[in-house]
């Protein structure tokens, strides 16, 4: 009848509260408050032991010697620039530290405004430059439980340096005298390994920059191409099934984005690939929500290009509908409504049968937000046309649990929405409704009929298995 | 009955496979779960025919599913008719290998590995053999990947001819262009190393193994040094120095601190793995780089191997190697600035007293455990605390109580109750180490002031404390110190602080014995049955049938049956349940 009860008091007008201590602070409040607002910040791993202070010869401005002696002192800063200092010493090496900022500052400035400075002996040197910089191996995250939504980045240390780097290289890139055809010696594929491992930083503003980089990278060496595609969908599929853990996410989906805008049609197997096996499974993650929008747009354009690609992109949606997260289930829903929006009649037809089926159990669901999120689907004009040219095949799926919700649900809300959906259907198709109406309750016997002969026939093959378990160990005689 | 030998006319395929067919998915897995009745309905010869055939055909399906089916396979031999026709079983989990889920992949490959021995060797080559190499030149990756965890099961039962395709599969697997297979191969490196022979290990394994210690991603690096484990323990310690050290030391040197931690937390395999002699000459110096590595995580990896890798040192020159190169790193470590570190520390470094015996313990390690003892961090402290047992045997405990109580006490008021919850666990082992003077003196308050916090886990550890003190102690000594002022707390004015009496005497009733509990405890019980507060009245009945045992049958009948006879009237319905089971109970209706 009743177990042991929890020690709260019931009545609690006869007993006397115990203040509660206020200094004592127990485990239980969120990560967000528990943890005071501090700038965390890191350093790249690799700097073992403090060694001797850094000298660095200060060398005159670029500006200041005549043109043609400039590109040799071009290549002597960069060599300058190769010297990477600890940040997290923030005493150490302050006077150099600062040179070197304004070293980068002027190099910046430099491939911006210069003609003829771009020898072929700077390629080398900018991307040695530019790799001593940037490739690091990230430190550790700070806990295991990072969580991206509640808790404050860890911001990379060394970004006063960092960030005129990258702005450095991206200067260079979009340099009008910038040649790939010499620069893909230097900027090969173990290079753009490394640049998409960074993908993996804490700092948003180093992924932001790393973005502008890649894409400027995947536009200028059509040779790299292919490389990327496949080394982004390693790092996917590793994020999908092996670490579920990978910072960058978002930012390369942002780039695919725009990768995807330009293939050319028709699309090759090798990008319905990635849509299939990649894009589609990418919706399993827990972290979905940090990404989801960019992930919807990428799926959104797949289907603008190619309409038959609906079919199984819904497919894998209901494949990989979320159980017990309402949250990802209104997500879901909404890139479903994104999907919607766009497909064509013709495959509407295709997939209406299961897709209907998952709506209604959508729209039945206790969660309000999802029932709600699903009956909004009703307030879309492209979406109720399609409804209304299938009603036939629509109406019977979705009956049921409308019948039932209207009468059920504990938001009233909901059951308001609910009424609006019925009263549709019933003007769409009267006489289906009347019949479905009419038999509702005789269904509902069938299926409980139909439940109890499932179960007669489970327990008698369980007699069965008894019988022969006991007669011959589990051996089975023909 | 005429199923009664399973006629098959009963049990219509069709309707089985409408189940397994079923709209909905909940329903599916159970019918898959119970796969093996269905299969036991049709007989051996047609699942064979039909319902394998059926489950090959129609594997797409929710991964929870096919997970499910996957596991059901691996346990199917007998049901389509033992080991001679076990083969049948392999299309539908060569299918079921090469899904994207990877528990799906995992567990298909499970119960291919199980059945492997349930093959002949002839069918291993004419069936098995044949869906490994499928596998392994299978297009996407997830089935290469399953093809890894599939070499060793059947390397050592077919002929050399495979054996050699075997190999052959295997290099190719771990220079595949996609890092997941690699990190597979990498991954069941050492075990296939195992199943080899010898001058393969050396031919085959060792380039693979550099070559995969050497990747440019460090997933795949760091699989490989805990292949490192099993592949040094295959080889001669003559060609360890040659094969295996020099890719150790670069991984231990690795620019990834993934990688180094590896090796920190496989540290004391590697130690057993590669013997004394390089132990000495290799790992103590990597120790001491790992003991002082840039990042914490390395740091407190190696530091929980202090005491294991210390004592698996040779013991000639033990002592030595640890007074003049571990120690130092030790003591850094002691005062380090992460948190991680120093408790990882802390949580071994008390065993290092019976490694280096009295005198040394005495010297350099004790100032170290008193530092440690009042580090800032709670779980530093705490994790000196409970190991306090190694210290007692070497030096006991006595040269540490100073500083032990301002650290106890500490810990006893700290913010977070999971650490006071914490030392409470502690509390005998302290007691019986410390002696009952000691504790009655400055511990008791401590253990008598946890009845009144305010959080309930810990009013429910002090009382099952107080139990095991008394067990400790004796009823004379319960009697005399905690029992009286158990007892008063059933006035105070809070209603939970009323209700821990009552807990602490279902606690300590049969640790006192009948007597302390007829004369003292039960007049309390039996005043609070008038209590205002139902929950402490239907707690009162809960105590009443707790104690019951304990009580004489004299007391039953003419104290507690009147007192439940009146609860069983109460107004209140769970005060009046209680006391109907207590009466029940204790057969006093």
């Amino acid at each position: 009848m009743m177990g042991d009860r929890p020690s709260p008091p019931r009545a609690m007008s006869s007993a006397p509260t115990s203040s509660p201590s206020v200094d004592k602070v127990d485990g239980f409040s969120r990560k967000s408050v528990r943890k005071a607002k501090q700038k965390r910040s890191q350093s790249s791993s690799q700097f073992r032991s403090q060694g001797k202070p850094i000298e660095l010869t200060p060398l005159p401005l670029l500006k200041d010697v005549p043109a043609p002696e400039q590109p040799e002192l071009f290549l002597k800063k960069l060599q300058q620039c190769c010297t990477v200092f600890d940040f997290m010493d923030t005493l150490s090496d302050l006077k150099m530290k600062e040179y070197k900022r304004s070293t980068l500052n002027e190099l910046v400035d430099y491939v911006t405004v210069s003609r003829g400075y771009l020898t072929e002996q700077a390629y080398p040197e900018v991307v040695k430059m530019v790799s001593h910089n940037i490739f690091r191996t990230l430190p550790p995250s700070d806990s295991n439980e990072f969580d991206p939504e509640e808790d404050e980045p860890t911001l990379e240390a060394s970004w006063p340096h960092l960030q005129l780097v990258y702005e450095f290289f991206i200067r260079f890139l979009e340099s009008q005298e910038f040649q790939p055809s010499i620069a893909k010696k230097y900027i090969d594929q173990k290079f753009v390994l490394q640049l998409l491992e960074l993908f993996d930083s804490e700092d948003p503003r180093e992924r932001d920059y790393l973005k502008t980089v890649l894409h400027r990278i995947y536009g200028k060496f059509l040779g790299l191409r292919a490389f990327i595609r496949k080394q982004i969908n390693n790092i996917f599929l590793r994020f999908v099934y092996e670490t579920e853990h990978f910072n960058g996410v978002a930012e390369l989906l942002e780039i695919l984005g725009s990768i995807i805008n330009g293939f050319a049609l028709p699309l090759k197997a090798e990008h319905k690939q990635f849509l299939v096996k990649v894009l589609i499974p990418l919706h399993t993650v827990r972290s979905l929500s940090l990404f989801h929008a960019q992930l919807a747009y990428c799926i959104v354009q797949f289907l603008e290009k190619d309409p038959t690609l609906t079919e199984p992109v819904i497919r894998g949606l209901l494949k990989f509908w979320p159980k017990t997260c309402s949250q990802k289930e209104v997500m879901f829903l909404g890139e479903l409504e994104e999907i919607l929006d766009v497909i064509e009649p013709t495959q509407f037809v295709k997939i209406q049968e299961p897709l209907f089926r998952q709506i209604s159990r959508c729209v039945s669901s206790p969660h309000f937000q999802v029932a709600e999120r699903a009956l909004y689907y009703w307030n879309n004009e492209y979406i109720m046309s399609l409804i209304e040219e299938n009603s036939s095949v629509i109406l019977p799926i979705m009956f049921a649990s409308l019948y039932r919700i209207s009468k059920e649900h504990w938001n009233p809300a909901i059951v308001a929405l609910v009424y609006n959906v019925l009263k549709a259907f019933m003007e769409m198709n009267s006489t289906l409704f009347d019949e479905l109406t009419a038999t509702y309750k005789s269904d509902r016997q069938r299926e409980k009929k139909k439940e109890k002969e499932r179960e007669e026939l489970w327990k008698k093959l369980e007699d069965l298995e008894l019988k022969r378990g006991l007669r011959s160990d589990g051996i089975i005689p023909t | 009955m005429a199923g009664a030998d399973g006629d098959d006319s009963l049990y219509p395929i069709a309707v089985l496979i409408d189940e397994l067919r079923n709209e909905d998915v909940q329903l599916r897995l159970n019918s898959i779960k119970k796969l093996s009745t269905i299969a036991l309905a049709l007989g051996v010869e047609r699942t064979r025919t039909e319902l394998l055939p059926f489950l090959t055909d129609t594997i797409y399906d929710e991964d929870e599913v096919l997970l499910a089916l996957a596991e059901q396979l691996g346990n199917f031999t007998m049901l389509v008719g033992g080991p001679e026709f076990v083969h049948c079983l392999l299309p539908p989990l060569e299918s079921l290998a090469t899904v994207e889920e990877t528990v799906v992949r995992d567990k298909a490959v499970e119960s291919l590995r199980k059945i492997s021995q349930e093959h002949s060797p002839v069918d291993l080559e004419v069936h098995f053999e044949p869906l490994v190499k499928r596998l392994a030149s299978g297009d996407w990756f997830t089935s290469r990947t399953s093809a890894c965890g599939l070499f060793s099961v059947c390397y050592p039962r077919v002929s050399s001819t495979v054996k050699a395709e075997i190999r052959q599969h295997f290099r190719t697997l771990c220079s595949d262009d996609t890092p997941m297979v690699r990190r597979a191969a990498a991954s069941k490196l050492g075990e296939f190393a195992k199943v080899l022979e010898l001058e393969y290990v050396k031919t085959d394994i060792i380039p693979l193994f550099t070559a995969l210690a050497s990747d440019e991603q460090d997933s795949v690096r760091l699989l490989a040094v805990e292949a490192c484990v099993s592949i040094a323990t295959l080889l001669p310690q003559e060609d360890l120095e040659t094969l295996v050290m020099p890719t150790l030391r670069q991984a231990a040197e690795d620019k990834s601190w993934r990688v180094r931690y590896m090796v920190a937390d496989k540290f004391s395999e590697l130690q057993k793995a590669v013997g004394p002699e390089i132990t000495k000459n290799d790992l103590v110096p990597a120790f001491q780089n790992l003991l002082k590595d840039c990042e914490a995580e390395v740091r407190a990896a190696a530091a929980n191997k202090v005491k294991e890798f210390c004592e698996n040192l040779p013991e000639d020159n033990r002592e030595q190697i640890i007074m003049s190169h571990i120690l130092p790193c030790v003591k850094e470590l002691v005062s380090d600035t992460n948190q991680h570190v120093k408790s990882a520390l802390a949580s071994v470094i008390m065993g290092l007293s019976t490694i280096l015996g009295k005198d040394n313990t005495i010297e350099h390690l004790l100032p170290l455990f008193l530092t440690q003892l009042k580090d800032e961090c709670p779980e530093v402290r705490l994790n000196i605390i409970s190991n306090l047992d190694c210290v007692n045997e070497v030096i006991g405990i006595r040269q540490l109580s100073q500083s032990l109580l301002p650290a106890i006490v500490e810990l006893a008021e700290d913010a977070k109750w999971r650490v006071r919850l914490a030392i409470i666990e502690y509390m005998p082992l302290l007691a019986g180490q410390l002696g009952v003077e000691f504790f009655d003196e400055k511990l008791n308050t401590l253990c008598m002031a946890w009845l009144i916090d305010h959080v309930y886990a810990i009013r429910e550890a002090a009382t099952s404390n107080l139990t095991k003190l008394v067990e400790k102690f004796g009823a004379e000594w319960a009697q005399n110190t905690i029992v009286p002022k158990v007892l008063g707390m059933a006035n105070d004015p809070n209603y939970l602080h009323r209700m821990t009496t009552l807990f602490c005497i279902n606690a300590l009733s049969e640790a006192c014995g009948q007597e302390i509990t007829t004369k003292q405890m039960l007049p309390v019980v039996l005043k609070m049955s008038n209590d205002q507060v139902a929950n402490v009245r239907f707690n009162v009945a809960k105590s009443l049938q707790k104690i019951g045992p304990v009580l004489d049958s004299n007391a039953l009948q003419t104290e507690v049956k009147p007192v439940l006879e009146k609860l069983s009237s109460d107004s209140d319905m769970d005060v009046k349940y209680f006391a109907q089971e207590a009466i029940s109970v204790l057969a006093l209706a």
